[in-house]
């Protein structure tokens, strides 16, 4: 896979976090194999995370999903040692934060990572701008260059003007901006966002999760965000693990969580969201089309093509597999009758192209009044990646069954044979 | 009945230790709380009494109306506290107990000022250690359920008659719900919060100055005036032991069964206590 080329900024190797005072004998246990109910009437000791091992990689929003008792948000909280891992390794940068003395741990926490919280931990004593200056305060930095800073993160955020005010004064979603801001001012490589938008009523959410996207566009942090509700998981995190009893139980990008889950409890959650939303060109398309070579292929060669697959339309490509535009099979009929050995003129150029990122949301308007299939071009070089049938499109937005999906996508490619 | 256990008699041999053995701390206690009561009601009686009252009266008024003290809603807000302090001191001073009511009102401010000092900060520890907790909740039970008047015996023997016994039994009497609240407003200071503190790198002390004391003030204000009014409400007790003002002309008014003495300077504590109630109140409102 292309991310495992990038930067592992935070790496969890076998992290482990017991509740109660037998920790030791717990985790032996636990390392033997025992049940968590086994260990809890033995040792009385609850496990809030259980051998939980993964990377986040630099720049991405890493999205811990989980209900709740679920240890996501111990989890996050071994990240900064707010809590203290029993066991397994926190590695920033290759570096190991379980290990570090107090002074290290309190520099990493002021300056590495910022943490956003679900009730925004405003002070109420303090005016907007001295709340984002808190962090640069705490890690003493002087007035004025914290005020600058908090003022600039505010900016950010959306919040200029409110500098004065009292968090009593704002609303859920501005409070919690204020918490961003916060978070930002101290310009930190990691933001680990416990719950951040979980308070806040559905439509401001939606706002703040669009506005953490333009955020994150700007800034490129690395972020940690931890949720209990999947759509928010599947709108903003590159990757996601889902975890059950403190146990990971997958982890992928949205699309193999929704087509691909792991287990039953995965399952659950997929079941209940939007399909349309997530599903994408990449998973519809076939990769392997007929095409159309412009410079090589004439109307009677595009005609055989055609013919030979039972098919009445066919994508136009270029010597370098650039997308150029769909031909139909009665222009080539008529290109042949009056003898004319070039296609060029009869080439639809008007399409709608799509990128392999496209959901079928995205895709739903643009099949409307259009006969051909829609052609995944890749943006950066126009080449033809595949294509996507508008029966498979619709099949997306109305089905929901799996299973009915996969045979009606067999019926779909025995009717049209898009492939070799 | 006869006494199977005489707890009280190895009582009063341990105090009578202490006497002895550490009679050195006992007059430097002495000689300080006195030498501060005095100092504090010299200054109060050289100053013009229309001085003090107006004073009084503007500050009680700009704790009320704020930054808006010169425009017509400050003056709403302040002119009753203000037009109350001036009527009701000019009552006291016109009844002829000006004199009585400044003694009181400094070992007022004397008990309550020590037993701050040793209050909040006994409050944050208890705050923030069990076992502090532990061993100190039943001493601030024992200290406010004990009868006042039992701590004036110890503190005459240590002290003799005086300012100094009435000061040293009413902090006794008036710590503990400085202690309490200190306490409570800290423990209240949401988790979260804290953890924001942990989180952005914050060191125990950062935590403690810059989160839990400022969002536990209104609750330590509430302490501060629950101790100047328990203070207030101590001083006939300690006028038994010598301590002078509005108290001592109380308890002469029971012990010569003279009613209108007894109104006038009774009355006189009632309008003390009101004003320095709502001033504290208005330190604890303006700081939400």
């Amino acid at each position: 896979m292309e991310q495992e080329t990038r930067k592992v900024k935070i790496e969890v190797k076998d992290l482990t976090l017991i509740f109660g005072k037998n920790k030791d004998q717990a985790l032996k246990m636990l390392n033997k194999g025992y049940s968590k109910s086994e260990i809890l009437e033995k040792t009385k000791c609850t496990i809030g995370v259980n051998k939980a091992n993964f990377e986040v990689y630099e720049g991405e929003i890493f999205v811990v999903m989980g209900l709740s008792g679920s240890g996501k948000s111990t989890l996050i909280r071994c990240l900064n040692r707010l809590r203290k891992a029993t066991d397994g390794q926190v590695l920033l940068n290759g570096h190991d934060i379980t290990k570090e003395n107090n002074n290290e741990l309190l520099e990493t926490r002021r300056t590495e990572m910022s943490m956003v919280f679900q009730n925004f931990a405003l002070l109420p004593h303090r005016t907007i701008l001295e709340n984002a200056a808190f962090g640069l305060e705490i890690r003493g930095e002087d007035k004025e260059t914290r005020l600058a800073k908090a003022q600039t993160a505010l900016e950010t955020v959306g919040l200029q003007g409110y500098e004065h005010q009292y968090p009593a004064e704002l609303s859920g979603g501005m409070q919690q901006r204020v918490g961003l801001a916060r978070a930002l001012a101290n310009d930190p490589e990691v933001l680990l966002m416990d719950e951040a938008f979980s308070a806040l009523d559905p439509l401001i959410k939606s706002d703040m999760q669009d506005e953490l996207l333009a955020i994150q566009e700007k800034v490129q942090k690395t972020i940690v965000f931890i949720t209990h509700d999947l759509d928010e998981a599947i709108k903003l995190g590159d990757r996601i693990v889902i975890m059950k009893d403190g146990i990971i139980e997958q982890i992928g990008n949205a699309e193999e969580i929704m087509t691909n889950p792991a287990s039953e409890y995965v399952e659950a959650f997929v079941e209940k969201v939007d399909r349309k939303t997530i599903i994408t060109a990449e998973s519809l398309m076939f990769t392997k089309p007929i095409v159309v070579q412009y410079e090589k292929d004439g109307p009677e060669v595009a005609l055989r093509k055609m013919r030979s697959a039972s098919l009445e339309v066919l994508p136009v490509v270029d010597k370098h597999r650039k997308f150029l535009g769909f031909v139909w099979l009665n222009d080539l009929i008529e290109l042949t009758k009056n003898k004319i050995p070039k296609i060029d003129t009869k080439i639809k150029t008007e399409v709608h192209s799509v990128q392999k990122e496209f959901t079928v949301e995205d895709m739903l308007p643009l099949i409307s009044g259009m006969r051909s299939p829609l052609a995944v071009v890749d943006e950066s070089n126009g080449r033809l990646q595949g294509l996507v049938s508008q029966t498979s499109i619709i099949i997306e937005a109305t089905k929901y069954d799996k299973e009915e999906i996969s045979d009606l996508q067999e019926q779909a490619k025995e009717l049209f044979k898009w492939t070799k | 009945m006869d006494k199977i256990i005489d707890l009280g008699k190895y009582i009063e041999i341990g105090i009578n230790a202490l006497e002895r053995n550490f009679s050195f701390l006992w007059s430097a206690i002495d000689d300080g709380i006195s030498w501060t009561v005095e100092t504090m009601n010299d200054a109060f009686l050289a100053t013009p009494f229309w001085i003090i009252i107006l004073i009084v009266a503007a500050f009680a008024y700009y704790l009320n109306a704020g930054k808006q003290s010169f425009t017509k809603a400050g003056l709403k807000k302040g002119i009753g506290i203000a037009s109350f302090i001036i009527l009701g001191f000019l009552l006291i001073y016109l009844m002829g107990y000006w004199e009585e009511t400044l003694q009181t009102t400094t070992l007022v401010l004397v008990a309550t000022i020590i037993a701050l000092i040793l209050g909040i900060p006994i409050g944050i520890w208890t705050a923030r250690s069990t076992w502090a907790d532990t061993i100190i909740r039943p001493i601030l039970d024992f200290m406010q359920t004990m009868p006042a008047f039992v701590y004036l015996i110890p503190a005459i023997f240590f002290f003799s008659v005086g300012n100094t016994p009435g000061v040293i039994a009413t902090i006794i009497f008036s710590l503990p719900p400085a202690v309490r609240l200190t306490k409570l407003g800290i423990q209240n200071v949401p988790g979260e919060v804290i953890e924001a503190g942990y989180a952005f790198g914050a060191t125990e002390k950062q935590i403690l100055y810059k989160i839990q004391l400022p969002l536990a003030m209104p609750s330590i204000l509430a302490g501060v005036n629950q101790v100047i009014l328990l203070s207030l409400s101590m001083v006939v007790i300690a006028s038994m032991v010598g301590a002078k003002g509005l108290g001592s002309i109380v308890y002469r008014s029971i012990q010569q069964n003279d009613v209108a003495l007894g109104f006038e300077s009774g009355l006189g504590i009632v309008i003390l206590a009101i004003i320095l109630d709502r001033i504290t109140q208005s330190i604890g409102s303006k700081n939400k």
